[in-house]
């Protein structure tokens, strides 16, 4: 643990895996992340018309409820499950297969700290990038609720648009950021020590990958429990 | 100089290695030759400080390696230069990348510089126009000799290879061989090569070890091994019958 986050052995190769990693982790997830939030969206804005169906509640609830699943726990939590089974499984099979290829011995050989070296930033990136991620799926499965919304006729462009506005928590979204930052470490994290310590060939990198994936969903999930008794209770 | 004394490892209740001793000079090839699994890899991993060592010490011209701290072992370790069984190329690096690697990690180089040094390095190797293909676009024995490579870039003191020539054809073997050969008298450098391929023995190795069932059975010269009456080594040394008719 005090190896992975000791001093960096030269800034600039650093700062340039950093950059590395914000592209491998956080600019490739892009693509899933939006289309999945857009889905996610539309979903709910869909089931919460459905469920709003009495005269005594007014339609732009529907915006509401979209609005405060979207921020309060689908972009969080479910896009960060998303991303531990995209990018844990990437990290740890990465790793894994750079330790029984021997390029982490490689690495330590040559007097480089690896786990600095190979962790560190990736650790770094995850806990930069996620909540841009978080922030773009939060913007995209509202629009998604808003353009399915209209397009399956359930909600009227007006209220939907009042809705999302009705009442808005600025610490809602705090909220949601925090939970993020937590998530990606864990994410970054739990897959990098489960590729780090691989042993064995191939099929252990693929069993790696398969924990990482595991591990950091539960944990997530754990700690969604423990952030939001500890930010919203 | 590389200098083992009385090394022991084990791992859980199997003792790996029993009271190694060995001096691997200068300028000077070792080869450590025995069986697959009698502990070359280990006592290779010791010597590097991949693996601690049980009991005993390595020294480096004199350093106490096993009683460094990770900060001077990095030190050390900046003199060192390592061939492995599958070459170890980082797979995301072009073969330009991975030998100018360690010059971006520890020296102040500028980047003509460092192509200049990466440069003559895989010339040194008999690679060119290699540079921006990656680990997946070249053969075992290319990948084996930017692996060389990359162990040069630094000018090390210490060479160690690790079965150098697993998985290559006969002739890919001898221009590994050559290549080590030369390279460790052109700079000086103190080699240490793990093998069990005999054609490397008699190429290259001005000292032969022996290792058996974890300890060090038989030390002598690359001739001396034709003619030895240890059973397990002449055993070892039958199997390649090309070498069984020259002892004859």
């Amino acid at each position: 643990m005090m190896q992975t986050f000791s001093k960096p052995e030269k800034r600039s190769v650093f700062r340039k895996r950093i950059f590395e990693e914000i592209d491998k982790l956080g600019i490739s997830s892009l693509p899933i992340v939006i289309i999945i939030s857009l889905f996610m969206g539309a979903v709910i804005t869909i089931q919460a018309a459905f469920g709003f169906e009495s005269p005594w509640i007014p339609l732009y609830a529907v915006g509401i409820t979209t609005r405060d699943s979207v921020i309060l726990e689908f972009a969080p939590t479910l896009v960060s499950l998303i991303l531990a089974g995209k990018v844990g499984s990437s990290i740890a099979s990465e790793i894994g297969q750079m330790r029984v290829s021997e390029q982490i011995d490689a690495l330590e050989i040559m007097g480089v700290n690896s786990s600095s070296h190979l962790i560190f930033p990736k650790i770094i990136a995850a806990v930069f990038i996620n909540p841009f991620l978080i922030i773009i799926s939060m913007f995209t499965g509202i629009l998604g609720g808003l353009f399915f919304g209209i397009l399956t006729n359930v909600v009227t462009p007006y209220e939907y648009l009042y809705g999302i506005q009705y009442d808005f928590r600025l610490y809602n979204v705090i909220y949601a950021l925090i939970k993020t930052v937590a998530f990606a470490f864990i994410i970054a994290s739990v897959a990098s020590y489960h590729g780090y310590f691989t042993k064995g060939g191939a099929l252990e990198v693929g069993r790696s990958s398969t924990k990482a994936v595991v591990y950091s969903s539960l944990l997530i999930l754990l700690f969604n429990f423990i952030l939001t008794q500890l930010l919203l209770a | 100089m590389i200098e083992a004394r009385n090394i022991s490892k084990s791992f859980g209740q199997k003792e790996v290695l029993k009271n190694i001793s060995l001096v691997a000079e200068q300028g000077k090839t070792t080869l450590v030759i025995g069986e697959s699994g009698h502990g070359k890899t280990v006592l290779m991993k010791c010597l590097v400080g991949l693996e601690e060592v049980g009991s005993g010490a390595v020294f480096y011209d004199g350093r106490n390696f096993s009683e460094m701290k990770i900060k001077q072992r990095k030190e050390i370790r900046r003199e060192m230069g390592m061939l492995f069984q599958g070459a170890a190329l980082f797979d995301s690096l072009s073969a330009e990348e991975n030998v100018g690697f360690p010059l971006s990690m520890f020296t102040t180089m500028n980047e003509e510089e460092k192509l200049e040094r990466v440069n003559f390095c895989l010339k040194r190797v008999n690679l060119e126009n290699v540079n921006k293909l990656f680990p997946s676009e070249l053969s075992g024995g290319m990948k084996k000799r930017v692996g060389i490579a990359r162990a040069i870039a630094m000018s090390p003191k210490y060479l160690f290879c690790d079965e150098p020539n697993s998985g290559l054809d006969p002739l890919t073997s001898l221009v590994i061989d050559d290549l080590i050969k030369e390279i460790t008298q052109e700079f000086n450098i103190t080699t240490i090569v793990n093998t069990h391929d005999m054609n490397s023995v008699m190429e290259i190795g001005d000292k032969v070890i022996f290792i058996y069932n974890g300890q060090k059975w038989w030390e002598g010269s690359s001739k001396d091994i034709l003619h030895t009456d240890n059973k397990e080594v002449a055993e070892f040394v039958g199997t390649a019958k090309v070498l069984k008719e020259l002892g004859k």
